[in-house]
């Protein structure tokens, strides 16, 4: 069996930049596996721009931020198989694949990243009733006809959903020459970033509807049309505001769910609001020498997240091969009153810097107070202006702070009014 | 050329049909009005092998019912179709439906079902831990089980045109002229002549009889509508978990698939909108969710991956009609195939055979084969099977559907197989590629994108299911 120092699975921007961490920390012997037929991830087929704001300070589209990295790598001698889907990862770190060219490939790793990014939820979790018709697809789907394949998905297109694949798919249909009819958003808020909203669909004059949903869709062979209705508080069809709106394509922007099913047939745990392995400060998973960084941590609005995520996986998968990483007892973190969740879901007491606490709110909120605390001991407490659910945040937790707090310890991010 | 026998309609009845009658010196052809075999009611039930105590003792559909399922394991075993004896539970929530319980018991023994057995709360819930506390007993039935019905069609479809069965898709039967000793059909794929007709256009049967004259039965439609959960539901049933019948129908049921998915359903609504109407409705499904909660109280749709309808083809007099028509001196009728119809669909195969014996000779043919081999299924396989299986053909090397872990060989199969896949939902139907709990997202294009190559045809030229289904438009600018 080929033995490996470092096995990536995933080659998107999550596992490039893991591994060409490792590589600078003097891992030489990596591997990266990679399904699609390139390396870059969700990022080859996001021909907009907007990528690279934070880590390059320049505006590049997905292929030109991939690209960066891609060089990067092709100047390593880290190994790369494209065109190979990982199939399992067993609890002693083998990880089997397979392809056209190698067959079957089984690859003892000393340590493993897990960065398979995320999927798009499905109609069917939704339940829309309705018809069978074609013309109902993610927006990553269509995403994918339109700027991989060349070919248009549709001419007129209502799009469910306001996530950020929405939004960016609503200015290329249009840009394409179609007609989208409307954005509609279950939530009183769009989960997508606020630049997007502008960028796309203000610019454009489409309608963004809040509060509102497909209720049916309509059409034999192809979609005809979907019928919307407004939702009340608790989000549930306001009977007679039904109304019919003609279109061939339905689009759906409503989530990502992490890609886990190979962590979770591992053995890995995942924590239930994330849908991703609950990590430590390095993004090592629960079983030791697993990491996991980028979509498949948590979802991502920007890739400068994760790349800086993925950096401190890959830099703490070296840590680990070389016997360096510390392991002390652990101090846990928990979102409350309104913040979802946090990431990482716990700190080694060992750990040798500084923490940036990722997390997400579950509403809008204006002019609060987001306070870190450990049991009544306030850590620290700042004003914000606002907070969305379409925008991640952080805190930083000092490492003398970490050092202080009692083993086992819980750190809780909370807003309270300012 | 014409035909010797031509059956309209490629359901589970027509094609099972078609398998029986390729054994013989005639020639048939199988007529389908979509894109694929299995599109009717075939494609959307709940895909039970029904035990055989809810039809009347004495009709057909009892007889046949019995009868199919006996069956149903070899021809599922010959044709390698996924089939699972999983047996059956019918919950019963109060003494008086404990009553009932006792009529479906005396009804099953007199249909000739073999094993029933009458069982208390406690011994319900060591079978099916997950069902409600308020179950006070159950009749158990160990014969039932479940089949993958358009698998069977498929399979048995492939059978017959590996015998010599003509397959005929985009087929549409639009008129019957009889000119004395054949008839002329004419279809949407042309004029087709043959000496006999055997009608099984499933919700359509009596539109195709009165293009004969015969007018003497309605099918009345009546909408089914189901949720589909993610394999990760699985434990929550192991036997097929019935309530107890009521005017309407069987009750909402839970059960596992072949596949290990975990199916709910059925609502029952007499159709207004028509024979092929297979629209979900919101009150459908959510009466579906609520009714399924009160066998197993742990439903619920956060699991849900697919919502959909199929339709009954009912007929007044509550039974099946497999007969000649009275119209009609070469015209079989096979109407009225409602639950549990897949059940009996071997034997209402067999039984038309017999029922074509008594007017046209029928010699078995020197060589012919009522088995297909097993299609590879890369995700069932064991590493050195992997191993030499992607040596011999690298294309089951490439995995495309990720969810199902679908290989490109496999897809690449099932369009070549004799009445291959033409769409997209064919070769979901055929490879399961898409019918992971991402339906599609990921691998839909690229299944696009094979057929296209395979067919020689344009990437847009495919759809999802035939006719106007179109998945992508001219290209872009
Ligand atoms: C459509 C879309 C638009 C976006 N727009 C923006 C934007 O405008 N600006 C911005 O900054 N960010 C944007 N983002 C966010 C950012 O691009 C993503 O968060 C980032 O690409 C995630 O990186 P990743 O490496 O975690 O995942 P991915 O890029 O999804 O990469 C994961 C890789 O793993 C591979 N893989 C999965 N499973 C296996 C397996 N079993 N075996 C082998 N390989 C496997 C996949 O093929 C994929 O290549 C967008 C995201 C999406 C989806
Ligand atoms: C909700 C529901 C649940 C069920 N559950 C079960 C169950 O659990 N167990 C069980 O045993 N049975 C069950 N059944 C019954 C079972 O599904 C049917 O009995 C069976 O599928 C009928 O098959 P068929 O071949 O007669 O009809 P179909 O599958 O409808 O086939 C008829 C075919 O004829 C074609 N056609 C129609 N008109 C024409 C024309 N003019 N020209 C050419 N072709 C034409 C159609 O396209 C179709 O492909 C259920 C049915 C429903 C609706």
């Amino acid at each position: 069996m080929r033995e490996c120092d470092l096995v990536v699975i995933g080659g998107g921007p999550a596992g490039m930049a893991a591994a060409l961490k490792a590589y600078e920390e003097g891992i030489k012997d990596i591997l990266i596996l990679e399904r699609a037929e390139t390396l870059g991830g969700i990022l080859e087929q996001c021909i907009h721009t907007g990528f690279g704001l934070h880590y390059f300070g320049e505006e590049l589209s997905g292929p030109e931020y991939a690209d960066r990295f891609i060089e990067e790598i092709y100047k390593t001698d880290i190994d790369i198989r494209v065109d190979t889907m990982v199939l399992n990862v067993s609890a002693d770190n083998v990880v089997t694949a397979c392809n056209n060219f190698d067959g079957l490939l089984q690859i003892k790793a000393k340590a493993v990243v897990l960065a398979m990014g995320c999927r798009e939820r499905p109609r069917g979790a939704l339940s829309i009733a309705g018809c069978r018709a074609s013309g109902i697809m993610t927006a990553g789907t269509a995403q994918k006809y339109v700027n991989l394949d060349g070919y248009m998905p549709g001419h007129e297109v209502v799009i469910l959903g306001s996530g950020d694949i929405g939004l960016i798919m609503a200015r290329r249909m249009t840009l394409e020459g179609a007609k989208v009819k409307a954005v509609c958003e279950l939530m009183p808020y769009s989960g997508g970033l606020t630049r997007n909203i502008v960028q796309c669909l203000e610019d454009f004059g489409i309608p963004l509807r809040l509060s509102c949903t497909v209720v049916k869709t309509h059409g034999k062979d192809r979609l005809e049309g979907v019928t919307v209705a407004n939702v009340d508080k608790n989000l549930k069809p306001i009977l007679g505001t039904e109304e019919y709106i003609p279109c061939d394509t339905l689009m759906l922007s409503v989530g990502l769910i992490p890609e886990n099913e190979l962590s979770k047939n591992s053995g890995i745990d995942l924590d239930p609001v994330t849908n991703g392995p609950v990590v430590d400060e390095y993004r090592e998973t629960v079983r030791k020498g697993v990491f996991a960084c980028g979509n498949v941590l948590q979802v991502h609005d920007l890739v400068d997240y994760v790349t800086e995520e993925s950096q401190i996986a890959g830099e703490g998968a070296a840590k680990f091969i070389k016997g360096e990483k510390e392991y002390g007892g652990y101090i846990s973190t928990k979102g409350e009153n309104g913040v979802r969740y946090i990431v990482p879901q716990r700190i080694n007491k060992a750990t040798d810097k500084d923490v940036k606490l990722y997390f997400r709110v579950g509403k809008v909120f204006r002019n609060v107070k987001l306070v870190v605390k450990c049991g009544d001991e306030i850590i620290s407490s700042k004003k914000k202006n606002k907070m969305t659910p379409g925008e991640m945040e952080y805190v930083p937790i000092k490492l003398e702070t970490i050092k202080a707090l009692p083993e086992n310890g819980v750190i809780t991010v909370t807003i309270e009014e300012a | 050329m014409r035909y010797d026998v031509a059956i309209v309609g490629a359901g589970v009845c027509g094609a099972l049909i078609a398998r029986e009658l390729s054994a013989y010196n005639i020639s048939v052809a199988l007529l389908e009005r979509a894109n694929d075999v299995a599109m009717g009611t075939t494609k959307a039930n709940s895909a039970i092998v029904h035990g055989g105590f809810d039809a009347v003792t004495g009709t057909l559909k009892a007889k046949l019912n019995v009868k199919g399922t006996a069956l149903m394991p070899k021809i599922c075993g010959e044709m390698n179709v996924p089939y699972r004896n999983n047996g059956s539970v019918v919950l019963a929530f109060s003494e008086n439906e404990m009553e009932t319980i006792k009529t479906l018991y005396d009804r099953g023994i007199a249909n000739g079902v073999e094993g029933l057995e009458i069982i208390d709360g406690a011994r319900a819930k060591e079978l099916e831990p997950h069902i409600s506390d308020d179950v006070v007993g159950a009749l158990f039935c160990p014969s039932s089980g479940i089949v993958c019905p358009y698998e069977l069609t498929i399979a048995a479809t492939e059978v017959a045109v590996t015998n010599g069965v003509e397959f005929i898709r985009n087929c549409e039967v639009k008129s019957i002229s009889d000119n004395g000793g054949f008839y002329t059909l004419g279809t949407t794929a042309g004029d087709i002549e043959a000496t006999y007709i055997i009608n099984a256009a499933g919700t359509h049967t009596d539109e195709v009889a009165r293009m004969i004259g015969d007018s003497s039965f309605e099918v009345i439609s009546r909408k089914g509508e189901y949720y589909l959960l993610d394999k990760s539901y699985g434990y929550l049933a192991d036997h097929t978990v019935f309530q107890c019948p009521n005017y309407m129908g069987k009750g909402v049921l839970v059960t596992p698939s072949v596949d290990g998915n975990i199916l709910i359903g059925p609502t029952a609504l007499d159709v207004s909108d028509g024979k092929d109407s297979i629209e979900t409705t919101p009150e459908g499904l959510s009466t579906v969710v609520e009714r399924a909660q009160k066998s197993i109280p742990e439903v619920n749709l956060r699991g849900a991956i697919t919502s959909f309808a199929g339709v009954r083809a009912h007929l007044a007099s509550e039974d099946f009609l497999i007969d000649w028509s009275a119209q009609s001196e070469r015209f079989i009728n096979v109407a009225g195939i409602e639950s549990p119809g897949l059940s009996a669909a071997p034997a209402i195969a067999l039984y038309v055979k017999d029922l074509l014996k008594e007017k046209l000779e029928l010699s078995e043919k020197a060589n012919y084969t009522m088995t297909r081999k097993a299609p590879v299924r890369f995700r069932h396989m064991t590493k050195s099977e992997r191993e030499a299986l992607i040596k011999k053909n690298p294309a089951y090397g490439r995995i495309i559907c990720r969810c199902e872990t679908i290989t490109e060989g496999e897809i690449i199969d099932a369009i070549h197989a004799p009445a291959g896949a033409r769409d997209v939902d064919g070769v979901k139907r055929r490879t399961r590629a898409g019918m992971g709990r991402c339906q599609g997202g990921f691998c839909g294009s690229k299944v696009v994108e094979i057929l296209a190559r395979e067919l020689g045809v344009e990437m847009n030229e495919i759809t999802k299911f035939g006719g106007e289904s179109k998945i992508i438009y001219e290209r872009t600018k």
